[in-house]
């Protein structure tokens, strides 16, 4: 499906980003929120696959928004609604994303494991993506620019009975649209 | 009249592609002591190889519901085909209850079979029923069971529900991280599958008309879940709600005319009723909670459902037209009770049980409004999806099995067990059909 593989290849990213910003950690800590932008579109320039040295252009905070924003997949704890308080931060990032984006549209897919009926996961799902779709908004993001939809538990991330399979399956996505 | 019915319920399925793998059925649990019953091949002439065994298929319906046990063939003293050629000593020697024969007569040069078949009882010596169906030689597995509903309800006294269907959901994973729906219908036994629907897209909860003609589902083929209607017969479908948010949970009221569903397009899910005629939506529940899995009262006149209102799934009942707050709850006794539907008596409630939030089990049980006592019916740990047969005497559910997702059946009394396999992918999602006929 389109928008999995689009996850996948976003989580992927984030897994390269990282490694590389380890690297040439700075200590500027100048905040300008004006200059975030559009995640997604300039991932290519800083996922360099050389070795050469990092053009310090990008401040501390730019760097930590465009890994927040890297982070589109939020997972969930056993039977709760509630986002994690560690994914507190990313989202805000996102959510100002979106402040200075009016045209940028996501999506909020949200997801359950299988356990409980069907339909009490679809609900639940929804119940995910609206705390974050909340979340968003309060922190600056239109309502128009997101659509929330709930998958329940049909669309799992993980087959399986395991309780690995089921933490990766617990989650909202956001997906670009 | 028999033979006519029989026609048109196979031109209209021919209508349907069929489905690429069946599946077939295994017994895993019985009664203790299964009536015994002699069902001897039925004699054949006047047409060729590869038809149905209709006896088999009277032996297997009767056997799957676990209150009879026919007799082995080898053990078959003779093998008579009509009322002169049996002899009741033979089958009281062998401790038969009940001996069924019959023969299948072929018109050269045409597709018509005319099956006669005589049932008696064995220690009366007594004829009970007979009569000759007509049908084509691709009926006979319908003329099979159709026998089988009149011997089941001759020994039991209850009507059989060997010619219903059942409707349910099979999805594949697809490499690449995809997957395949289907919505699929089938023999009540899993046979003879044909698929209604095919999605990349989910598809949920099939639920059918009480005429058995339509099934009202959930797709999510415009990437947003969406209740649609879609005759059997000609596949024409109709897409019913375009609403914000979750539509969900179709199913119709007792006389067909509405669609009770779940919304949330007002903040939270809440059921809804839909007049389907007027297209009249009526809002039912009004709660910032989880309201969902709507099931109608047995006389159409109020809604049972689930909702987290207190914390954790509960089951309530609301009457049509009353005030939102004027909700009867059900079960207290369970830390979760959800997708509940009262059998027709209107006292026991089938439901799907977490007993406590230590062990997260999901299981089919049936608890008495009345006197509060519980059935615990299944003994697996992610059952869900129960749906009860039209005559009241088996429940079928879906739960996993090596990690995949099967159809299973259990009797009311939680005594007799039957799985139908998959070949393919996940099933879920059974729904019981109506009578057919």
């Amino acid at each position: 499906m389109g928008t999995q593989s689009y996850s996948i290849f976003k989580a992927s990213l984030l897994v390269c980003s990282l490694a590389l910003f380890a690297a040439c950690s700075s200590t500027n800590s100048v905040e300008d929120d004006e200059q975030i932008s559009g995640g997604e579109s300039d991932t290519g320039s800083t996922a360099q696959p050389s070795g050469v040295e990092q053009t310090p252009a990008l401040t501390a905070e730019e760097i930590a928004a465009q890994e927040a924003l890297r982070t589109t997949i939020f997972y969930f704890d056993f039977d709760v609604a509630e986002f994690k308080a560690d994914d507190r931060d990313t989202l805000s990032y996102h959510a100002r994303n979106l402040a200075a984006n009016p045209d940028r549209r996501i999506r909020l897919e949200g997801h359950a494991d299988e356990r409980g009926t069907r339909e009490y996961n679809l609900a639940l799902g929804e119940r995910r993506a609206n705390g974050i779709l909340n979340y968003l908004i309060v922190n600056g993001a239109s309502r128009a620019q997101v659509e929330v939809v709930s998958y329940g538990e049909e669309r799992p991330a993980e087959s399986g009975q395991s309780e690995q399979a089921y933490s990766m399956n617990r989650r909202v996505e956001i997906v670009g649209r | 009249m028999k033979p006519y019915r029989l026609l048109l319920a196979i031109t209209l399925l021919a209508a349907n592609a069929p489905a690429r793998a069946e599946l077939s059925i295994q017994i895993t649990q019985g009664v203790d002591n299964p009536i015994p019953i002699a069902i001897v091949p039925f004699q054949s002439s006047g047409f060729g190889l590869g038809a149905e065994d209709v006896a088999r298929i009277v032996a297997d319906d009767l056997e799957q519901v676990g209150e009879f046990r026919a007799l082995a063939r080898e053990n078959l003293l003779s093998m008579p085909g009509e009322q002169s050629e049996v002899f009741f000593r033979d089958w009281q020697i062998l401790a038969q209850d009940y001996l069924l024969v019959g023969k299948v007569t072929g018109t050269p040069g045409s597709q018509l079979v005319q099956v006669q078949y005589e049932f008696f009882d064995v220690n009366r010596e007594l004829l009970l029923a007979g009569e000759v169906l007509t049908g084509s030689v691709s009926q006979l597995r319908d003329i099979g069971h159709e026998i089988s509903n009149i011997v089941y309800e001759q020994v039991t006294g209850i009507r059989g529900a060997f010619t219903t269907q059942i409707l349910y959901v099979a999805a594949e994973q697809t490499p690449g991280g995809g997957a395949n729906f289907r919505l699929e219908k089938a023999d009540y036994d899993g046979r003879r599958p044909q698929v209604l629907l095919r999605s990349q897209e989910p598809i949920m909860s099939p639920n059918w008309s009480p005429d058995g003609q339509n099934v009202a589902y959930v797709s999510f083929e415009t990437d947003l879940p969406r209740i649609y209607t879609q005759n059997i017969a000609t596949g024409q479908r109709r897409q019913i709600t375009n609403y914000s948010g979750i539509n969900s949970s179709p199913v119709y009221s007792p006389d067909g005319g509405m669609l009770a569903m779940v919304l949330s397009k007002d903040g939270s899910p809440d059921i809804y009723v839909q007049d389907l005629r007027s297209n009249e939506l009526i809002r039912v529940t009004d709660h910032p909670a989880i309201d969902t899995e709507p099931s109608w009262t047995p006389d159409g006149r109020s809604i049972v459902f689930m909702s987290d209102r207190t914390g954790q799934p509960q089951i309530y009942k609301i009457e049509l037209g009353a005030s939102s707050f004027d909700i009867e709850r059900l079960t207290y006794d369970c830390f979760q009770c959800a997708k509940a539907r009262f059998l027709p008596d209107g006292n026991n409630l089938v439901h799907v049980r977490r007993e406590t939030r230590q062990s997260p089990t999901y299981q089919i049980a049936i608890i008495n409004i009345e006197t509060l006592r519980v059935i615990t019916l299944t003994d697996t740990s992610l059952d869900e999806s129960p749906s009860l047969a039209p005559n009241g005497s088996m429940i079928m559910y879906a739960t996993k099995f090596q990690g995949k997702g099967v159809l299973d059946a259990v009797s009311i009394d939680g005594l007799v067990k039957f799985r139908l396999p998959s070949a393919q992918g996940d099933v879920r999602e059974p729904a019981w059909s109506p009578f057919l006929n």
